[in-house]
């Protein structure tokens, strides 16, 4: 299989506004599924996930995001606080609050002042939240597949996620679609 | 150009990415094939992310301006 990469030269003096390219003959077999592993649950990468996700089905181009370990934190409902079966499965979720409204930075957490500054922000420059952006994929069309080995391991139930996901799969099923030639984004 | 038929108006302006994106593909599928939408944004960003988004859905970019610190793209459905 050969890609020829269709790049158009761009000059810094190019005006500010190029003129408009023609829509190339659309090449069905050049265009490749987008595979999302969602592996963070921080807000920053959550955010990048969601944003990736939902521009990926305004575009039209088929994504998928495979939910496992912290990633899959961010789709527990909300109103969530505790989940889990047992003592350390209900002591993990204390520690940290899952769902996607409850997520914090990796760097500059600062008890949650880096998380309500960044919200701030973004709501000043009217960005969409990572719901916001979630709410977007999902009608779009974007798949999002929880993780079954993560769901085990942290004892949730279908109950606990949100609603409109697809069936859990495993990694067979991660692998499969790569081998098939989804374009990969590990996250 | 001529006069041209605008079927939908999509007002992206203060909006950022990806939004100005999300709102163009919402408002494509209100139309009928053929038919035009015009999208207004002010992000820079939009320039080449709305070209990038009309290859890529073979939805035709047929116009694009700029007023002042508004952009104008006018686009019609595959």
């Amino acid at each position: 299989m050969t890609f020829v990469a269709e790049r158009p030269e761009t000059t810094i003096a190019e005006s500010a506004l190029p003129a408009p390219e023609p829509a190339p003959a659309s090449d069905d077999a050049a265009q490749h599924d987008i595979l999302i592993i969602n592996y963070s649950g921080e807000l920053e990468k959550t955010w990048a996930t969601m944003l990736l996700a939902s521009t990926a089905g305004a575009m039209g181009v088929r994504c998928r995001v495979f939910l496992t370990f912290w990633g899959l934190q961010n789709f527990v409902k909300d109103e969530k606080w505790i989940t889990g079966q047992n003592w350390m499965q209900k002591m993990m979720a204390a520690m940290q609050r899952p769902g996607i409204s409850h997520r914090k930075l990796s760097k500059m957490n600062f008890m949650g002042m880096g998380p309500w500054m960044m919200g701030r922000l973004a709501k000043q420059q009217r960005n969409p939240s990572p719901k916001e952006l979630l709410a977007i994929a999902q009608e779009m069309g974007v798949e999002f597949i929880p993780c079954q080995m993560t769901m085990d391991m942290f004892g949730l139930t279908r109950d606990d996620l949100i609603d409109g996901m697809s069936e859990p799969v495993g990694a067979a099923t991660v692998i499969e679609l790569m081998a098939q030639g989804s374009s990969p984004l590990f996250i | 150009m001529g006069v041209v038929e605008i079927s939908q108006h999509v007002d992206a302006r203060g909006l950022s990415c990806p939004m100005p994106i999300v709102k163009t593909a919402q408002a494509i599928k209100t139309v009928a094939p053929g038919e035009l939408i015009e999208v207004l944004a002010t992000d820079p960003g939009s320039v080449k992310d709305v070209a990038a988004w009309s290859r890529t859905t073979g939805n035709e970019l047929v116009e694009q301006s700029v007023d002042g610190a508004v952009y104008r793209f006018v686009l019609r459905r595959k």
